[in-house]
């Protein structure tokens, strides 16, 4: 038996970040997500880490990079704006392959928004925030215990695919508490990145013939290298002749999508046999659920498919729920943006239908009940 | 015996990317000798850029090199020393990497007084973008984004560093090459932050729309305007104007950052008295 804490969403991915190793953050406060770094601030230097409170979020993802470039595991934290600002360094982690955790405490918006307010409006910039073509990681809890849980994956997914991860949640669980339990030590396997075995004068940062996640040495180790975020050759320094530069966008997509088992994780709650399911995640993946226990009780088949790995999206999961129930019904605290997503995967074999909310409440099991009746 | 410069130069990088004319080659052989001499063995150096000519520099030096985001040298460069802080932390910038895009950063790790040297590669110009105007390109000066002359004020990098918290402060230019040689090794000497801001010759951007026929008459320029702290001083304001000193401006003595930091950790590592 582990520990059992009543705590924040935000402390709980703390907690699951020092689970996992991390060492290292570097962070600007921003509301709702301050409470990671005020955690971090108080538990870093009690066991030998570096807390940094940057001057701003770009600085932030900056400094995260280097720290782990030194070999440290290394998380930041942030909402709406500061994420967009994160955008143009986070990207740079994405082409020079270093892992990383990034926490988006999912605020309303566009500009300051609403700050003290939940929303899923971020969850296209996780995807394509930076600019280029690239594929990502990004993780969705719905409670406590899964923030701390996702989080402890998060960065067993960086360091096992060597590249930055986003676990996005909404200002509700980050702010709300519930009992969780922290499994003891090794419960909970960790994951370390792969470190180089080859003599340094050998070693080159981005070999493909390494596999698709070369392995990574920490700066001042031995192994001099070179990092730039130019699009790069194996050896890590510029090229820009083409075949090389297709090559390797093409292996860091694939990288992500040949392991898409491994990475895509969601709960699927009374599907076996549904004909209406809900597809929700975070706050309201949870109200999604209270909407289908209501409908079984009333005798409507429903069910429920809770992603826990937005990105890469669950696409064949879906596509095969689209075969089976006559309806999707997508809530989310945005005008409708994964609802695209489940659309493209339905490819019209079943009806798709949104429930969209802004105003900074939570969408209720009521509104998903209806939703489900309606369609029935 | 002449210096060896090979021993630091990555087999196969070269030639730069850098113009004929350009003085920023003359500051890299002047760091390699600077470094050289600190005895700083390969592995434990990593120079860290941003985005520009300038920060193509640490492409062709067999260190561990990180070419980072436009403006952004420096809080990589803080993660580095953050995480590895018996490690020595080198950063090269552009004028505009270090104080327009970069300026918020640049202000912020001078005041933390963070151990790392930043050298600041003035060419009073946006080389690598075509001759935009900087923060440092002088009044009336053309650039392709002031065709009339400049009309922005400037920044003056020593006294930003200075005014912002920086522990050491120097100038020097790539015409007065052994003295820049004897300047590097003491910014990086110094413990704390040390910033240090090179005078360069952009004869393509810079020069050649600014009546300087060739890059000799940038660099004849930089020897006729600039003095050594110690002579400028003693001159009157009359006889300094449009002249710039050059060495060591400033320098006091501050806590560093990582030294406060981990100085915090270890205490509280130990238990505390009178608890059992
Ligand atoms: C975010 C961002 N904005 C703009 C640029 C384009 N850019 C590249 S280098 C540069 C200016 C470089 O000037 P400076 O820092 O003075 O260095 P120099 O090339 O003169 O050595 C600019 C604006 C960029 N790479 N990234
Ligand atoms: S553009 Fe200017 S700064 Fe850049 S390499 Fe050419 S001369 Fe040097």
């Amino acid at each position: 038996m582990g520990t059992l804490k009543l705590l924040q969403g935000n402390e709980a991915c703390a907690e699951g970040a020092l689970y996992a190793g991390c060492t290292f953050f570097a962070g600007y406060p921003i509301t709702p997500s301050t409470e990671v770094a005020e955690f971090m601030a108080r538990r870093l230097p009690q066991i030998g880490g570096a807390f940094l409170q940057m001057e701003d979020e770009i600085a932030a993802m900056a400094a995260v990079i280097g720290g782990s470039l030194a070999g440290a595991k290394t998380l930041t934290a942030t909402s709406g704006p500061g994420f967009s600002l994160k955008q143009e360094n986070l990207g740079f982690g994405m082409l020079c392959e270093v892992p990383c955790v990034v926490i988006d405490v999912m605020r309303g918006g566009p500009s300051t928004g609403v700050p003290t307010g939940p929303s899923q409006s971020d969850i296209m910039q996780c995807k394509w925030g930076t600019h280029g073509d690239h594929p990502v990681i990004c993780l969705t809890p719905g409670y406590v215990q899964e923030i701390f849980s996702e989080t402890v994956r998060a960065f067993n997914l960086a360091e096992k695919y060597r590249t930055p991860v986003i676990v996005a949640f909404d200002e509700i669980i980050g702010h709300m508490r519930e009992k969780i339990e922290i499994p003891d030590k090794g419960v909970i396997p960790i994951e370390n990145r792969k470190r180089p075995t080859v003599p340094p004068a050998e070693y080159m940062p981005f070999d493909e013939t390494k596999g698709d996640v070369p392995p990574m040495a920490d700066f001042f180790s031995g192994y001099r290298q070179h990092i730039t975020g130019l699009n790069h050759a194996s050896d890590g320094f510029p090229v820009n002749a083409s075949p090389r530069i297709h090559t390797d966008e093409l292996r860091l997509l694939r990288k992500i999508e040949a392991n898409k088992k491994d990475i895509i994780r969601n709960e699927e709650y009374l599907l076996d046999d549904a004909e209406v399911a809900v597809f929700a995640y975070g706050v309201s993946g949870r109200s999604g659920k209270n909407a289908v226990e209501q409908a079984r009780a009333a005798g409507i088949k429903a069910g429920l498919f809770r992603p826990l790995t937005m990105w890469p999206f669950p696409e064949e999961q879906v596509a095969a729920l689209a075969s089976r129930v006559r309806a999707i019904i997508v809530p989310e605290l945005s005008l409708g943006q994964i609802i695209l997503e489940v659309e493209r995967c339905t490819k019209g074999r079943c009806k798709v239908e949104g429930i969209y909310r802004v105003d900074g409440d939570p969408i209720n099991p009521t509104q998903i009940l209806d939703k489900i009746k309606e369609v029935k | 015996m002449s210096f060896d410069y090979d021993q630091y130069i990555r087999g196969g990088k070269l030639p730069h990317i850098w113009c004929p004319g350009c003085t920023y080659g003359i500051v890299f052989k002047s760091l390699l000798r600077a470094v050289d001499s600190l005895k700083i063995p390969k592995d434990d150096i990593a120079l860290v850029s941003g985005i520009g000519c300038a920060s193509r520099l640490p492409g062709y030096v067999d260190w561990n090199t990180l070419h980072t985001t436009h403006g952004r040298a420096l809080p990589f460069a803080t993660g580095l020393k953050m995480a590895k802080p018996d490690k020595k932390v080198l950063v090269v910038s552009g004028d505009g990497d270090a104080t327009a895009i970069g300026g918020n950063h640049f202000i912020h790790a001078c005041r933390r007084n963070i151990d790392i040297t930043v050298i600041v590669l003035n060419n009073f110009i946006y080389g690598m973008t075509g001759g935009q105007h900087s923060p440092t390109t002088p009044s009336g000066h053309i650039a392709t984004t002031m065709p009339y002359g400049n009309v922005d004020p400037n920044f003056n990098i020593p006294d930003l560093a200075k005014g912002a918290g920086a522990s050491w402060v120097g100038r020097g230019t790539a015409y007065h090459v052994p003295a820049l040689d004897k300047l590097i090794i003491e910014a990086m000497n110094h413990k704390g932050l040390s910033v240090l801001e090179i005078i360069n010759a952009c004869p393509t951007t810079h020069g050649r729309r600014n009546k300087f026929k060739n890059p000799t008459d940038m660099l004849l320029w930089m020897k006729d305007n600039s003095l050594p702290i110690t002579a400028f001083d003693k001159l009157p304001p009359e006889k300094t104007a449009g002249k710039f000193p050059t060495g060591v401006l400033f320098k006091k003595e501050a806590p560093e950052y990582c030294e406060t930091y981990y100085g915090l950790v270890e205490k509280l590592k130990k238990p505390k008295e009178g608890r059992a």
